[in-house]
């Protein structure tokens, strides 16, 4: 017998006492505000939720997104900032040093970079989270990653309520980076330090539908 | 009670046994006063940052009591979830190998390593592979493993055993981290001091080189949805991001138990498990991916190790519901002061008290059913509802069955519970014993507490006193008294004896 059949075989009379499950119950606060339902107090929650993990959060219109991008990056003192593809042409217009992501940026190349801007899929407004899909304008999971600033956009719209939310926007078949905040440790005396071997700076833009 | 035909995890590989008795073990710990400093501190912070993390959370009954109710129906239809993930994984370009066993674990993942032709790994940190021994059966093959996650690595290059599940160095502090990076990391700065903050810098830098050269990467998973084949691995300092994304070839090994059945399931674990554990509303990074991403070769080891032999005990199976967030390891009276080394195990604390005895049989761990005041503590704060006092008292009665099975003749419990039995079912012979006790008054008289009981029966009073018996036992006074209730005589006296 192989080492499956085994396994299996050993699984199936292990657990052939137990009856019929009762269905899971399901009593907890459901998904109930989606992708496009955000108003003011769901924004204001998201800001308040990712700035309390140290991330920057700014707030900018629409038409400001490029001058918010370039202010961002000049206080960090960065300027050789990572650019990928289907990332907004207008809001890269006023980067100092903008690096093109195409072809492909390799790993030894990304980490030249000063930071990198992207979107992201979801927000979500009370875990201060972002997710990114690796769709367009987010770059491979190893582009947002290996420099040490992270610049993100989210679109006021794309900001949900909680957990479940999120998971219901989002497609398991894509490779899935939740971010909360800047990488952190807590393994010397469980005392908090920001910055380990992720990007050690966050910012995040909320630009507003 | 055995299960036979259920092989446990075997013997010789891996950490899951207990080298030297626990109170043994717990005494030796105690002794050290520096530990329960590290200790105390560590374990209290956490105890108060989760308590507000949950409490922030209207629905966390609610969400508990779906978080059990999930894993136990992933219990009762494992063998049907595991082949569902086999099949979405592979069809999704990655390869699942299943492992009886730490060895046969071993034996596959050291295989795939030599077939990439690299000699070195990097590793994101994993219960399952501390488990099975990895890193010990990779340097026998001549394969170099590297600790990614700070506290792995502060525990590897100590040559030190992890002694807490989230938080391994938990039993060190700033002043020794910074001695054993001093002494053994080649590339540290000269000045280093124990500042948290420039000690993870010369983490950092010392680990920027392997992450970017790395070929090969082995990883645990917190999660792995059947119905996707999506894994998922929930970490903080990007270590995980950068062993699960830079390297050509990712292993993956995770115990059976891991399986979420749906995707949608995510909604309450991801709830559950970053409140629980790291006490964040959420740990900073957690990546996710369903098969090989392209441009990587993905494999799956499916791991048993004598995790069928807990799924077939009615009484102990729930000990696999466990996500391995430690919170019960937080609250513990005993782990917060003898620490994790003590338990032996991998997997210390409350939940490694019921579920290492199972995964080895309860012969190989015999005292760490009994390494527990049942106060309780655990199972409120477990997120997946686990009823560890309930199974402590199973298991115990497991380890006492076990003992008689392979004791000729009676133990000397048995003899003991024997006599008493004899004692009791007669009131003379009870009368007469509980007066007997009054002798016990003239051991007490010291410090109104029996410090040290004599002969066969020291080792009651080896870790506890034993109340000073009352001047009077309840019956005399009951007499004396005439049986009417109210009397107020003597209770000074009794109660000393309460």
């Amino acid at each position: 017998m192989s080492a499956k059949e085994e396994m299996l075989a050993r699984i199936r009379a292990a657990t052939a006492d137990i009856g019929e499950q009762p269905e899971v119950p399901r009593r907890y606060r459901p998904a109930a505000r989606g992708p496009g339902s955000a108003d003011e107090a769901l924004v204001g929650l998201f800001e308040e939720r990712a700035s309390d993990y140290r991330a920057t959060v700014r707030r900018c219109a629409a038409d400001q997104v490029a001058q918010v991008l370039a202010d961002a990056v000049a206080s960090r003192g960065a300027e050789r900032i990572g650019v990928p593809v289907g990332f907004p042409a207008p809001w890269s217009a006023l980067l100092p040093g903008p690096v093109f992501d195409d072809p492909p940026l390799d790993v030894a190349a990304l980490d030249r970079l000063d930071g990198v801007v992207t979107t992201c899929a979801v927000a979500i407004a009370e875990t201060g989270t972002i997710v990114l899909d690796s769709g367009p304008g987010q770059g491979s999971r190893a582009f947002s990653l290996v420099p040490d600033y992270h610049l993100a956009v989210v679109r006021a719209g794309q900001i949900v309520g909680a957990v479940p939310d999120a998971v219901a926007a989002l497609d398991p078949a894509r490779p899935l980076t939740w971010i909360s905040g800047p990488s952190a440790t807590s393994d010397i005396e469980l005392s908090r330090v920001e910055g380990v071997h992720g990007p050690r700076t966050l910012d995040i833009v909320i630009v507003a539908d | 009670m055995t299960f036979l035909g259920m092989p446990t995890a075997p013997r010789g590989v891996g950490q899951l046994r207990q080298e030297v008795p626990f109170p043994v073990a717990a005494a030796r710990a105690l002794e050290d006063a520096q530990l329960r400093r590290n200790l105390g501190h560590a374990t209290s912070t956490i105890r108060a940052k989760r308590a507000a993390a949950v409490a922030e959370v209207p629905d966390w009954a609610e969400l508990r009591e779906a978080g059990a109710a999930i894993k136990d129906d992933v219990l009762a239809h494992l063998d049907r979830y595991l082949l569902q993930l086999e099949e979405q994984v592979t069809a999704r370009g990655g390869t699942v190998h299943w492992a009886g066993d730490a060895n046969e674990a071993n034996r596959i993942i050291t295989g795939l390593i030599r077939a990439t032709g690299s000699t070195s790994v990097v590793k994101v940190k994993s219960m399952a592979t501390q488990e099975i021994g990895l890193n010990e059966a990779l340097a026998a093959a001549g394969i170099e493993a590297t600790e990614t996650d700070l506290a792995e690595l502060i525990v590897q290059l100590g040559h030190d055993r992890p002694s807490h599940i989230l938080v391994p160095a938990i039993h060190r502090n700033r002043n020794q981290i910074r001695d054993i990076f001093a002494r053994e990391m080649p590339d540290a700065p000269a000045q280093l001091s124990d500042e948290p903050t420039e000690l993870t810098a010369a983490a950092r830098a010392h680990l920027r080189r392997k992450f970017l050269a790395a070929q090969v990467a082995i990883s645990g998973a917190n999660f792995a949805i059947a119905e996707t084949g999506t894994l998922a691995v929930v970490e903080s300092e990007g270590n995980g991001r950068m062993c699960l994304t830079l390297p050509r070839t990712l292993i993956s090994v995770m115990g059976v138990e891991k399986i979420l059945p749906a995707w949608r399931d995510l909604e309450v674990f991801l709830q559950l498990l970053p409140r629980s554990s790291t006490a964040e509303r959420m740990n900073p990074y957690t990546s996710m991916w369903s098969g090989a991403v392209p441009g990587q070769d993905f494999h799956l080891v499916l791991l048993d190790n004598g995790r069928t032999a807990t799924l077939a005990d009615p009484r102990g199976r729930a000990a696999l519901r466990c996500i391995r967030c430690s919170a019960c390891l937080n609250v513990c009276p005993v782990y917060e002061r003898t620490g994790g080394h003590a338990y032996g195990s991998v997997y210390p604390g409350p939940i490694g008290a019921v579920l290492s005895p199972q995964l080895t049989g309860v012969a190989d761990n015999p005292d760490l059913p009994f390494a527990s005041t049942l106060c309780g503590a655990c199972f409120d704060a477990c997120p997946v509802a686990i009823d560890i006092p309930a199974m402590l008292v199973h298991l115990r009665s497991r380890v006492v069955d076990d003992k008689l099975a392979h004791h000729r003749g009676p133990t000397p419990e048995a003899a003991a519970m024997r006599g008493l039995a004899w004692t009791m079912s007669d009131s003379r012979r009870w009368a007469w014993a509980l007066r007997a006790g009054h002798a016990g008054r003239l051991l007490g008289r010291r410090y109104g507490r029996i410090r040290h009981l004599p002969g066969p029966l020291a080792a009651w009073t080896s870790s506890r006193d034993l109340p000073r018996p009352p001047r009077q036992t309840f019956r005399d006074w009951w007499r004396a008294s005439g049986g009417a209730p109210g009397e107020q005589e003597d209770t000074a006296e009794r109660g000393d004896g309460a």
